[in-house]
C-alpha cells in the first residue's frame, strides 16, 4: 500500500492541494469566505443543475441500452464476436474532438436521421446523451459483460429446476451476484458523464456547461483561479459522495461467486427470442457506435480528386503537413503507443499492489483509500496539468519538461480502472479455495499464486487493456504537458483540426481512423491472448 | 524468495526505476540541452499555433550559435496562463503568443524582463503598444474577419456582406456563425470588433440585433469553420449550411495551399469591413535562465529572414515593413485597410465585463 500512496500523494494530491490553494489563499490565508460567494452566482448553479441532470440522464440511457449488450456479449457465441467486443471498446479511447465531428455528421444537418425522418439533434441535449452512451457503452458491456460472463449458469438452472420461474431465478440468483459489478459501471459512467469535458463542449456549444467544462473555462481561459478552485472542491465533494455511496452498496452487496470460464458459459443463440436479442444489440451497435466511427473512415477517404489514400500518404511527410509539425503526423502513432505502454505499466504496478493491499485488509483507512483512489477520474485533466506545472519544478522532482510527465498523468486515469477491474475478481475469490490449498500445504503466498493469480490473470488483462486504451485517448491533461517534438495522436489530431484546408482536415480524419485502428488492434491483441490462456483456469 | 514476493519486488523496482529514470532523464536535459547560463539553447515558450521552417531555424543557429527548443503549450489564452502561473520559474527564456486582447493580463502579471530588439525602428509603429517600456516586441499582426463562401454567394446571385451593419440585413439571416467570445480568440476579436465599431453603449445593441438575425454561436474556431461554414473543405464534407463565419483574413489562402489540386481561385473570401486586428508579442521571460541566447532570440524574431518565413507556416502578417509577402498571400489573401482596434487599456478594463454581458445577451 506504501508504493500507491507515495505515487498518489506525489502525482496527484500535491499538485491538485497546491494549485486549489493557489486559488483559495490571499496572501497566505485561506478564503473559504470565496466558496460561499461562487456558489450563490446563478450561472454556477445552473451550471450544477445541468451537470447533475445530464449525468443522471446520461447513466440511466447507458445502462437501458448497454445491459441487454453486456448479455449478448457474456451469454452468446457468435461469428465476429472478439472484434465486436474491440470494435465497441474504440470510442471510448478516441479524442472528443473527433467524436463531435462523427456525432454532427450523423445527428446534425444532412446527418442520417435528417435525411431519413428530417430529425436533427445537433442542437438538442440528445445529442449529448447518445455521444455520452456512445462512450460509455463498452464501460457497461466489459464490467458487466465481464463477471456475467465467469458467473456459472448452472446456478440459475440449478434454481429453476428446483421451480423458480425464469424471472425469479434470474433476479434471486443472477441479479444479486451481478450487482456489485452494474454498481461499478453505473457509478463509472455516472463519474465520465458528470465530469464530461469535451463532448459537452463541443456538442452543447457555448449555452451547456459542466462542472468540468466551466472549471476548464475559468482555470484556461479566464485565469479565475478563485471560481475554478471552488468549483474543483465542489466537483471533489460530489465525486467523493459518489464514491462513497458506491463503497457502501459494493460492502453489503459483496458476495462470494463461484467463477468459471467464460468460453463455456457462452453458446450461440437458441430460438427465436434469443435471435432476436441478439439482432437488436447488433443494430444498436451499428447505428450508435459504427455509424459514427465509419463516417470518420468514409471522411479520411473522400480526397477532391475521388476516394482513395491521398490524406494517408501526406501523413508519411513532414513537409506535407506543411511544418505543422517538425516530424510527420505518422510518428505521433510511436509516440502515442510508447507513451501508452510506459503509462500502463506504472497503472499496473500502482493499480495492481494497491487492488492486492485492498482485498488483504479491512477497516476504515483501507476503505478510505479505496475511494481516494478513484479521485482522479473526478478531478479535472486542467487542475491536474496546471497542478503539476506549479509543482514539479524543483529538483528532485523537476519534471516540467520530462517526457515521463505525460505517461504519468495518463497513469493516473489508468489506475482507477486497473484497481476496479481487479477488486471484484480478487474479492470474489472464494475464501476457501485458499484454505484448501493451505491444507494441503502450500504457504499463503503459495496459496495467492496457484488459486488466485490464474483467476484474476484474466481481469489483469482487462485492466492492462483498459489501462492502455485510456492513456492513448488521454488528452486533457496531455495537451498540456505533451512535447511539441513528441505529440500524441490525439494532440495531432487537435493540431491538424486548428488549421483551416482540405489536406490539414483529411490529414486529420486520417490520423483519427488510424488512432482508431491501433486501439481496435490492440484490444483485439488482447482479446486473443486472454483466449488463449483460458484453456489454465 | 517465493514467486509473489517477488513479483511485487519487481513492480516496487519497476515503479521507483519510472521515477528514477525520469529524473535521469531530466537531468540529461540539462546537462546537454537545458537552458542553463552559457548554454547553447534557448527554448521558446508559444501556443499550439507556432511554427518556423526547418532552414530558418538553423539560420538562427549558424549566425548566433544557439539551438532553440519550441515548448508549444495549448491555445494562446492556454499557453499565456501556464506562464502566468509558472512566473519566476520559467520553462523557457522567450515566450511568443501574448496578444493585444490578453496583452494587459501578461504585463500586470510581470511576466517579462524589458529588452529593447534590435532593428525595432523598421517595426510598424502602430504595433508597437509597449514602446516606452519595451516588454514585449510585436512579432506578427493577423485580423479577424467574416469569410465567405464564395460559391453560395454566386448561386444566390447575392452580394457577399462586407460590414459589420452589413450582417443584420434580412437577406443574411440565419448565414453567420460565429465562436464563443468567452473561450475562443477569434470569438473574442468578432465581439472587439463590435465594440470597436458600436461603442461601448452600443455593441449591445447590436448584437441583439444579430441574434434576432439568426447568428449561431459554437464553441470554438474548429467546429465553426470545419463543421458549420460551407465554404471550407471540411464544411463541405460536413454539408454544412451556414456560407458566412468568423475566421481569419489568412484562411482563404490557407484553403488554397493545402487544396490538392490546388484550385486557381480560393473557395473563400473574406469581408474586410468585418476586421479585428490581432497583434502578437514576444518577450523575455522574467527569470529566463539563458537570458543572452533570449536576447538573440528577439532580434532574430523580427529579422527579415524570420519575418518572411512566418506568413506560409503561421498565416500572419510580418510587422517589419520591409518583410515582402509570399505570393500566395498577395494573390489569394485580402488586404485589410481600416481594421478595428480597441485601445489596449481600454481592452484590459473592460474585456471581463463585454465578454460577461454579451455572454448572458447572446449564449443565454
Amino acid at each position: 500500500m506504501a508504493v500507491p500512496a507515495v505515487f498518489f500523494a506525489l502525482f496527484f494530491a500535491y499538485p491538485v492541494v497546491a494549485i486549489v490553494g493557489r486559488g483559495l489563499k490571499a496572501d497566505g490565508a485561506w478564503q473559504f469566505g470565496r466558496v460561499g460567494e461562487v456558489l450563490s452566482r446563478p450561472d454556477i448553479l445552473d451550471v450544477l443543475r445541468f451537470t447533475t441532470w445530464q449525468a443522471l440522464a446520461s447513466t440511466a440511457l447507458t445502462l437501458l441500452i448497454a445491459l441487454p449488450g453486456a448479455y449478448v456479449f457474456a451469454r452468446f457465441d457468435f461469428p465476429g464476436k472478439q472484434l465486436l467486443r474491440a470494435v465497441v471498446t474504440v470510442p471510448f479511447v478516441l479524442p472528443t474532438v473527433v467524436v463531435g465531428t462523427a456525432f454532427l455528421a450523423l445527428l446534425g444537418r444532412g446527418g442520417f436521421l435528417d435525411e431519413l425522418w428530417g430529425i436533427r439533434l445537433d442542437t438538442t441535449v440528445w445529442a449529448i446523451l447518445l455521444a455520452h452512451v456512445f462512450f460509455n457503452y463498452a464501460v457497461v458491456v466489459r464490467t458487466v459483460g465481464g463477471l456475467w460472463s465467469q458467473l456459472d449458469p448452472r446456478q440459475e438452472e440449478a434454481a429453476r429446476v428446483l421451480g423458480a420461474g425464469r424471472l425469479a431465478a434470474w433476479r434471486r440468483v443472477t441479479l444479486p451476484a451481478l450487482a456489485p459489478a452494474v454498481a461499478a459501471a453505473a457509478l463509472m459512467v455516472f463519474l465520465f458523464t458528470f465530469t464530461s469535458f469535451g463532448i459537452v463542449q463541443i456538442l452543447g456549444g457555448p449555452a451547456y456547461s459542466t462542472l468540468e467544462v466551466e472549471i476548464y473555462r475559468q482555470t484556461a481561459q479566464l485565469l479565475d483561479l478563485p471560481t475554478a478552485a471552488v468549483l474543483t472542491l465542489v466537483q471533489f465533494a460530489a465525486v467523493g459522495g459518489v464514491l462513497a455511496l458506491h463503497a457502501w452498496t459494493v460492502r453489503r452487496r459483496e458476495t462470494v461467486l463461484k467463477l468459471v470460464d467464460p468460453a463455456t458459459t457462452a453458446r450461440p443463440p437458441r430460438g427465436a427470442g434469443q435471435r432476436a436479442l441478439l439482432g437488436g444489440v447488433l443494430l444498436t451497435v451499428l447505428l450508435l457506435i459504427l455509424l459514427p466511427l465509419g463516417v470518420l473512415v468514409e471522411r479520411s477517404l473522400d480526397t477532391s480528386g475521388g476516394y482513395g489514400l491521398g490524406f494517408y500518404r501526406a501523413l508519411q511527410s513532414a513537409e506535407a503537413s506543411g511544418s505543422t509539425f517538425l516530424v510527420p503526423p505518422l510518428d505521433a502513432i510511436g509516440n502515442s503507443l510508447r507513451y501508452a505502454l510506459v503509462a500502463t505499466l506504472i497503472a499496473l504496478v500502482i493499480g495492481g499492489l494497491a487492488a492486492a493491499a485492498l482485498t488483504r485488509r479491512a477497516g476504515r483507512l483501507v476503505r478510505g483509500f479505496d475511494a481516494l483512489l478513484m479521485l482522479p477520474l473526478g478531478v479535472s485533466a486542467v487542475t491536474v496539468g496546471f497542478g503539476f506545472l506549479i509543482t514539479l519544478d524543483e529538483p528532485p522532482l523537476d519534471l516540467r519538461t520530462s517526457w515521463i510527465l505525460v505517461p504519468l498523468a495518463q497513469a493516473l486515469v489508468g489506475v482507477p480502472f486497473v484497481v476496479r477491474t481487479m477488486l471484484p475478481v480478487l474479492r470474489a475469490v472464494d475464501e476457501r479455495l485458499r484454505e484448501a490449498a493451505a491444507v494441503l500445504g502450500a504457504s499463503p503466498l503459495r496459496a495467492r499464486r496457484e488459486v488466485d493469480l490464474p483467476l484474476v490473470r484474466r481481469a489483469l488483462l482487462v485492466a492492462a487493456g483498459f489501462a492502455f486504451a485510456v492513456s492513448l485517448g488521454e488528452f486533457g491533461a496531455t495537451v498540456f504537458i505533451a512535447r511539441p517534438d513528441n505529440p500524441t495522436l490525439p494532440v495531432a489530431v487537435a493540431r491538424l483540426l486548428g488549421r483551416s484546408g482540405e489536406l490539414n482536415y483529411g490529414q486529420a480524419m486520417a490520423l483519427s481512423t488510424l488512432l482508431m485502428l491501433v486501439c481496435a488492434v490492440s484490444l483485439l491483441v488482447l482479446e486473443r491472448i486472454r483466449t488463449d490462456r483460458s484453456g489454465e483456469f | 524468495m517465493n514467486t509473489t514476493t517477488k513479483y511485487a519486488a519487481t513492480a516496487l523496482a519497476a515503479a521507483l526505476g519510472v521515477t528514477v529514470l525520469a529524473g535521469c532523464g531530466d537531468s540529461d536535459d540539462k546537462a546537454s540541452g537545458g537552458s542553463g547560463a552559457g548554454s547553447k539553447t534557448v527554448t521558446l515558450v508559444s501556443h499550439d499555433s507556432f511554427n518556423a521552417s526547418d532552414a530558418v531555424l538553423k539560420a538562427f543557429t549558424k549566425e548566433t550559435g544557439y539551438t532553440v527548443k519550441v515548448l508549444k503549450s495549448g491555445d494562446a489564452g492556454a499557453a499565456l496562463n501556464q506562464e502566468i502561473l509558472t512566473k519566476g520559474s520559467p520553462r523557457g527564456d522567450v515566450f511568443f503568443g501574448a496578444d493585444n486582447t490578453l496583452l494587459s493580463r501578461a504585463l500586470d502579471n510581470g511576466l517579462f524582463t524589458p529588452y529593447a530588439a534590435k532593428g525595432l525602428d523598421r517595426v510598424a509603429a502602430d504595433t508597437q503598444l509597449d514602446a516606452e517600456k519595451h516588454r514585449v516586441t510585436p512579432v506578427d499582426t493577423g485580423d479577424i474577419c467574416v469569410n465567405y463562401d464564395k460559391k453560395y454567394f454566386a448561386d444566390k446571385k447575392l452580394d457577399p456582406p462586407n460590414s459589420f451593419d452589413d450582417l443584420l440585413k434580412p437577406a443574411y439571416k440565419n448565414l453567420l456563425v460565429t465562436e464563443n467570445a468567452a473561450t475562443s480568440s477569434p470569438g473574442l476579436g468578432f465581439l472587439l470588433g463590435t465594440v470597436a465599431t458600436h461603442g461601448e453603449n452600443g455593441y449591445q445593441d447590436y448584437w441583439k440585433k444579430l441574434k434576432n438575425n439568426g447568428v449561431k454561436v459554437v464553441e470554438g474556431w474548429e467546429q465553426a469553420y470545419n463543421e458549420e461554414f460551407s465554404g471550407s473543405a471540411g464544411g463541405k464534407k460536413a454539408k454544412a449550411d451556414r456560407p458566412l463565419v468568423v475566421s481569419y483574413a489568412s484562411s482563404p489562402p490557407v484553403e488554397v495551399l493545402y487544396a490538392d489540386p490546388q484550385p486557381t481561385e480560393a473557395p473563400t473570401g473574406v469581408a474586410t469591413g468585418t476586421c479585428f486586428r490581432q497583434i502578437e508579442f514576444a518577450g523575455l521571460l522574467d527569470g529566463a535562465k539563458n537570458e543572452a541566447g533570449g536576447k538573440a532570440l528577439l532580434d532574430f524574431l523580427i529579422s527579415k529572414r524570420f519575418q518572411e518565413d512566418m506568413p506560409l507556416n503561421m498565416f500572419v502578417n510580418p510587422v517589419v515593413k520591409d518583410a515582402k509577402l509570399p505570393e500566395l498571400f498577395t494573390k489569394f489573401g485580402a488586404t485589410v485597410d481600416k481594421p478595428a482596434t480597441v485601445a489596449p487599456d481600454d481592452i484590459a478594463e473592460n474585456r471581463e465585463q463585454w465578454v460577461r454581458s454579451w455572454s448572458s445577451l447572446v449564449v443565454k
